[in-house]
């Protein structure tokens, strides 16, 4: 490893440009002659349409045009849809209500857009778009998902029978029952995942130019994935097609899997600017983000699991209801199921595994992918059973998990996956040592002296990442594959451009990626840059999420530098009269092995585009493309723990200390992981403690802004104790397993663990704030 | 429509705003000066931090007619040249930042918070005093270090200096 290459601690490439202020995000672009949309959104959850009228907003000061749905549908734009197909049990495909980007009949949550208006300022779109004056009858609506399938609750969407999107099922219900039929001891839990609102910092926005001398369209937009945003408009919604359109994802703000979906706002400003021959630029205000943003989360979970008399689990049946809100997002169908119910078999050897998830619409707003999507809930329902039943069993939390831990490789599980590599007992025992697991007796009887009570949790987690095998996920319905692409371009000079089809928002691609490029040919890191988020530059690419950019995107990479790598000794083989294989490159030279003969890095780069003396029949010019589809999803895992104490007195909970030993595979560049973990942490320490979307029973989301929604604040939290002890992952050629949501995956339970330790009551819903943790130590004591 | 006329980062600048128009969106919009973010509507998240008259505002908190008169520093002024400011290093050596959407605004805040400290800092006053400043990205370890880390950097230059 060099002091620039695979494994070091680089400072990143990126960070100039944002702590100067010169980072360019979507609402920071001006074009010329651009003018500002606002929306007119549903005051409702749910209501009909009887009448929208115009004619006082058109008439407004600066206003150049309000549209409506009707407009847009007469214009043959298409309806949002979610890409990835799901069959019910019984064979029957998902049913997909309708989703037009303005409503014109219907509306079906609040927030729901049904008209834009474009306007020479800001002020002067929202001013006209209150002008807008629209009737409504008002339906009844309803929010939780536990009862939109009730007798008499109002149908959303006249597709979906009793609001039931699909009714799946995975896992042998036989031998499940046959496993549960031999138990000695069964646990069973009711679990509810709270749903959380993303709040990536920057707001979505989005900025559409028709251009109508090229009649040509682009597009900014807030996006992890500008190409899958651009494959989508053309292919399903009819903005353009695909070589007429150019999607611009800028420096993005933070996306969490939020800003991984095509919403209706980029589709009606490309529209609206054709329409008002104007460049239309929309930023959402923090409570339309609130409203409009994919939520996550919002499981209702009935978990039962089997165990033998020795404590070894013999089988695993759950019930889920997932809250998909009132449309259907882009992956909103894959998250409560490919994304979670395969990660049912934790850790740990379960011979049966029965699961059924029924995916159910409610007036609220969609529900789809967020940091962890389905790993998380399905990881929450696992380590709440297994802290539970090791507390009902009366025996060690940890020895229980180790006893069931899976420890030969490749494991299949029933539930479609096939680990590849792990060892969870090195993590296990890692995190015990770094929280001095053993010493906590001492702590907690010191604690007890200031009247305080402590206590200790863990979770054991297992995550899919490095998504996903194409063909693999085809056969599960996906509508798109999940390989990436990367083009590796080497200057006449020497420097070099790699295009990847991932997108960092925060992640760091532009440092991690070029560390590969100078690990492997000794370029500086200065003279590396990576090119991405334009589809104009970048041929395609599936964009970042689901811990993949590493895994996958980087895989891509290596496969283009090999490329470059072979084309390059030819040409320095053929330069110093030597043989191909005895060529080395190290120290930013081409040189025969074991000799001093070499040629410069530069030189080389320099001879392949002059072109004057190459190998008999090469090509000019050193630019190679691959395209990466993985074999297999890898398979990060961890231990975390998590010490609180709690004040019976007002139920507030402080984390004493939180701490993290995962295996993530081999590393490029440690801070950077280190910071994803930190992030992840704060996100999944926000859903235990602080975090919750409430709606109330009209539907109306009573946590529309900072002032009502908590989001984890420095002063909420502690410095976090990262480690890892990793294990290579087999599947790709950099051993990568992926390390963007593992902290929001394993920490939720080891709080409410923590916690629930504490105060000697195991039924604590999420978030646990002090009014819910001191109702549930007054539920459990006498007064 | 008002006058506003201002100090920003060295410059007098000045323009007409409508009187409903905040610091922050002369800031962004009449000025150009981008690197100064809006992340929330309610004064809570603290992207929107700038200087004025010596002291971190919320710009989005102040009227640009208010503001007239003062003598504003935004991130974009920070940095002496090409030299960046202790904070701004530290935010980068410390990787106290990831996706650079509320860096302005921690980093002018950071900066305040150390020049009202000249004892120094600890972890505890660090946290309590980031309360007006929401972090999605890094959790807070990584900036909260780097604070640290710059406020005893600031408080040797001082003494240097002395």
């Amino acid at each position: 490893m060099g002091i620039e290459g695979v494994g070091a601690r680089v400072a990143r490439k990126e960070d100039k440009r944002f702590i100067t202020g010169a980072g360019r995000y979507v609402d920071d672009m001006v074009v010329p002659g651009m003018k500002h949309a606002a929306f007119v959104r549903s005051p409702h959850a749910h209501a009909q349409i009887k009448k929208i009228d115009v004619k006082k907003a058109q008439g407004m000061p600066g206003v150049i045009g309000v549209l409506t749905g009707k407009e847009l549908k007469a214009d043959g734009i298409g309806n949002l849809i979610c890409g990835w197909m799901i069959h019910s049990k019984d064979g029957s495909p998902m049913k997909m209500g309708a989703w037009s980007p303005l409503a014109f009949d219907k509306v079906r949550y609040v927030g729901d857009a049904i008209v834009i208006v474009v306007a020479e300022t800001k002020g002067q779109a929202r001013d006209a778009a209150e002008a807008v004056e629209i009737t409504y009858k008002e339906l009844k609506a309803v929010v939780d998902a536990s009862k939109a399938m009730d007798k008499g609750a109002p149908q959303i969407h006249p597709e979906a029978d009793n609001n039931l999107i699909f009714d799946w099922d995975i896992g042998n219900a036989d031998e499940t029952a046959a496993a549960f039929q031999k138990a000695a001891h069964v646990v069973k839990m009711d679990i509810i995942n709270n749903r959380l609102v993303p709040n990536a910092m920057e707001p979505r926005a989005a900025l559409g130019h028709y251009d109508k001398a090229e009649d040509h369209y682009t597009c900014w937009t807030t996006s992890q994935n500008p190409h899958v945003a651009r494959l989508v408009m053309s292919a399903f919604y009819n903005v353009a097609p695909e070589n007429k359109l150019r999607v611009i994802a800028p420096d993005v703000g933070g996306g969490f899997g939020s800003k991984i979906y095509i919403y209706p706002e980029e589709i009606v400003c490309l529209w609206a600017s054709k329409k008002t021959g104007v460049p239309v630029k929309w930023v959402a205000d923090r409570t339309e983000s609130f409203l409009t943003d994919a939520h996550g989360r919002d499981h209702h979970t009935h978990a039962e699991m089997a165990f033998d008399k020795d404590h070894k689990i013999l089988g695993l049946k759950v019930e889920t209801k997932a809250n998909l809100g009132a449309y259907m997002s882009l992956f909103s169908s894959a998250t409560p199921t490919y994304l979670y119910a395969t990660l049912l078999s934790g850790q740990y050897n379960i011979p049966a595994i029965h699961a059924n998830v029924k995916a159910i619409y409610t007036n609220t707003a969609p529900v789809d992918a967020y940091r962890g999507a389905g790993r998380p809930e399905a990881t929450f329902v696992m380590e709440r059973m297994m802290e539970t039943a090791a507390r009902q069993f009366g025996v060690s939390p940890a020895e229980l998990r180790r006893k069931n831990f899976v420890t030969s490789f490749p494991h299949q599980t029933p539930v479609i996956m096939c680990y590849d590599a792990g060892d969870y007992a090195a993590s296990l025992d890692a995190a015990m040592k770094a929280s001095d697991y053993d010493g906590f007796a001492k702590r907690k009887a010191a604690a007890a002296k200031k009247g305080l009570l402590r206590g200790i949790g863990m979770s054991c987690y297992i995550e899919a990442c490095g998504i996903a095998p194409s063909a693999a996920v085809g056969s599960l319905g996906a509508g798109v594959g999940l390989w990436e692409s990367a083009e590796v371009r080497v200057n006449a000079v020497g420097t070099i451009e790699v295009l990847t089809g991932s997108h960092s928002h925060g992640q760091g691609h532009e440092t991690t990626f070029a560390q590969l490029v100078n690990e492997r040919f000794g370029v500086p890191l200065d003279s590396v840059s990576i090119v991405h988020g334009d589809t104009d530059k970048v041929q395609m690419g599936m964009g970042t999420y689901g811990s993949r950019s590493g895994a996958v995107g980087m895989s891509a990479i290596v496969k283009a530098l090999d490329k470059v790598e072979a084309k390059a000794k030819k040409i320095a083989a053929h330069l110093l009269e030597a043989d191909e294989g005895d060529i080395v490159i190290e120290n930013g030279a081409l040189k025969v092995a074991g000799t001093d003969k070499n040629v410069p890095w530069f030189q080389m780069a320099l001879a392949a585009y002059t072109a004057h003396n190459l190998p008999g029949g090469m090509e000019p010019g050193l630019k190679e493309t691959a395209f990466y589809d993985p074999s297999n999803f890898t398979f990060p895992a961890g231990c975390y723990i998590c010490e609180v104490e709690v004040d019976p007195e007002t139920g507030t909970t402080e984390i004493i200390q939180f701490v993290a030993a995962d295996d993530f595979g081999n590393i490029i560049n440690p801070m950077i992981v280190e910071g994803q973990v930190h992030g992840g942490l704060a996100q999944g320490i926000g859903q235990a403690l602080l975090e919750g979307a409430h709606y109330d029973n009209g539907g109306q989301l009573l946590t529309a802004s900072y002032m009502d929604y908590t989001m984890p604040r420095a002063g909420d939290l502690p410095s976090f104790k990262v480690s890892t002890s990793n294990t290579p992952c087999p599947g790709n050629p950099l051993g990568i397993k992926g390390c963007g949501e593992a902290g929001a995956i394993g920490s939720p339970p080891a709080v409410i663990n923590a916690i629930t330790d504490a105060i000697g009551s195991n039924d604590l819903a999420m978030p646990a704030s002090p009014s819910t943790v001191w109702a549930a130590i007054r539920a459990t004591t006498k007064h | 429509m008002s006058d506003v006329s201002l100090m920003v980062n060295g410059k007098r600048v000045s323009g007409a705003a409508e009187d409903r128009t905040l610091l922050v969106h002369f800031l962004r919009e009449n000025l150009g000066l981008t690197g100064t973010h809006v992340g929330c509507d309610t004064s809570q998240c603290g992207a929107c931090v700038v200087h004025v008259d010596g002291k971190a505002v919320k710009s989005c908190t102040m009227l640009a007619i208010q503001a007239s008169g003062s003598t504003i520093v935004t991130i974009e002024g920070l940095a002496n040249g090409a030299d960046l400011h202790p904070v701004q290093a530290a935010f980068k050596e410390h990787h106290g930042l990831q996706c650079g959407f509320c860096t302005p605004g921690m980093i002018m805040t950071a900066t305040d918070m150390i020049n009202r400290h000249p004892e120094g800092l600890d972890e505890a006053t660090v946290r309590a005093e980031l309360e007006g400043n929401i972090c999605r990205c890094t959790g807070y370890h990584n900036i909260v270090k780097a604070i640290l880390a710059a406020s005893k950097t600031m408080s040797k230059g001082k003494k240097k200096a002395a």
